[in-house]
């Protein structure tokens, strides 16, 4: 399961590890190590871009914000300007003091986290939450008199306490065992029901069912069931396939 | 210990929050204000000459006995207390803005963000972290949001200004962004 997620999933399983596109934004600034006040925005939107490209629609919506944000910055920066002109406004201004604003939450978190911690290290009286506790039943009003005559009519009533023999029935599993690998020598094919004769008891029953789970962990046969609630269809596994 | 030093660690250990002087002043009509703060002080003191399992803490505008880190791990690997879940990222940011920036409100939040965060926002106050203090100007008049009582005791805070102020973090953060 996780070798067919990191195989094929990249991206996801990474992207889960940020907490929103600033995030992701800062850490591709890091790891390209290049000066959040000269953002190259081509380069930085491309790997943003590559990123979120398998993102998963419910969190992508704050990514591709980002994603158009970018690629609008990338525009813009393109656009001819006088190389003299006072006026001209860095377009990557606005997202250059987001990112800074959003690093200063980043380490307030590492305080507050440290912080939580070293509380969290500590327990203080009663940290259990409390358990629902019944209150105490209010004290009997009830004479000795009135207890004893219970007692007895208790007694009067109850009878000879039942004694039920639970009898142990092994299982025979290795019996089934060697029913099923008969049954498989005169044929490749069989179905459940030529393992197990519909009047079989509960025992019987539950000694094919173990033994044909055995014989296929084994590797001597294979169990599929073709649709839901079918009758199970065992097939001879030949030993040069067996697993 | 005094008299009254005794009676503070009473009151201390029987409540299950912490105690602010106020309250432990109320338990002798004859104790100053003053004289509770020199008791607890000394309840502290015993606590650390004498090495005991525990220590007295300052937490949010009060006091309570806590047990000492050391012991933390043996505690609840014995099952006898559980600690706190920590917070998720997303909530740690959440929460860092509204200690930083209250009262503020949800949108104010996301902008610095850039994410969604209404879902967080519910869950801190139900956590008991934050709480709607007012309400803005605007469209709308959107619920602002600051953070309780509970978020000094939770981070050991025993008020907001302990936390570094803006200006002390990095110092990246306090050049400003020169011209390019």
């Amino acid at each position: 399961m996780t070798v067919r997620i990191e195989s094929s999933e990249p991206f996801v399983v990474e992207l889960q590890q940020f907490n929103g596109p600033l995030d992701l934004l800062l850490t591709l600034i890091r790891d390209e190590q290049v000066d959040i006040y000269d953002i190259p925005i081509a380069r930085i939107a491309e790997q943003f871009l590559a990123r979120i490209k398998t993102l998963g629609i419910d969190e992508a919506a704050d990514y591709l914000e980002m994603a158009a944000r970018l690629l609008r910055i990338k525009a813009q920066m393109l656009l001819p300007r006088n190389q003299d002109d006072d006026q001209w406004e860095d377009p990557r201004a606005e997202l250059v003091r987001r990112l800074l604003e959003y690093q200063q939450v980043r380490e307030v978190c590492d305080v507050l986290s440290r912080l939580a911690e070293e509380r969290r290290s500590r327990f203080a009286r009663s940290y259990l939450p409390a358990q629902h506790v019944e209150p105490p039943p209010a004290p009997l009003a009830l004479s000795l008199a009135e207890l004893l005559s219970a007692v007895d009519r208790v007694l009067r009533v109850a009878r000879e306490p039942h004694i039920h023999d639970v009898v142990p029935r092994a299982l025979d599993v290795d019996g089934a065992i060697a029913t099923i690998r008969e049954i498989l020598s005169l044929r490749d094919r069989a179905r459940w029901f030529d393992v197990v004769q519909p009047s079989a008891e509960p025992w019987q029953v539950l000694s094919a069912l173990l033994a044909l789970l055995e014989l296929a962990r084994r590797g001597e046969l294979r169990i599929f069931q073709p649709s839901p609630f079918s009758s199970l269809v065992i097939t001879r596994e030949s030993a040069g396939q067996a697993a | 210990m005094s008299p009254l030093a005794k009676l503070l660690e009473a009151a201390l250990f029987a409540s299950d929050r912490p105690v602010s002087v106020a309250e432990l002043a109320a338990l002798d009509p004859d104790a100053s204000r003053a004289a509770v703060v020199a008791a607890l002080e000394e309840i502290r003191e015993t606590y650390d000459v004498n090495g005991h399992g525990v220590d007295l803490v300052e937490l949010g505008d009060g006091w309570q006995i806590l047990t000492r880190p050391e012991f933390t791990d043996a505690i609840e690997r014995a099952q006898l207390a559980v600690r706190p879940h920590r917070l998720s990222g997303a909530a740690l940011e959440t929460l860092a803005i509204v200690a930083y920036r209250q009262p503020l409100g949800r949108a104010e939040i996301e902008e610095i963000r850039g994410v969604n965060c209404g879902a967080i926002l519910k869950s801190l106050q139900e956590r008991g972290l934050i709480d709607v203090v007012g309400r803005g100007e605007g469209i709308g008049r959107p619920l602002l949001y600051g953070t309780t009582a509970l978020f000094l005791e939770q981070f050991a805070l025993r008020h907001l200004e302990e936390l570094p102020r803006a200006d002390e973090l990095a110092v990246a953060l306090r050049s400003e962004p020169r011209a390019i």
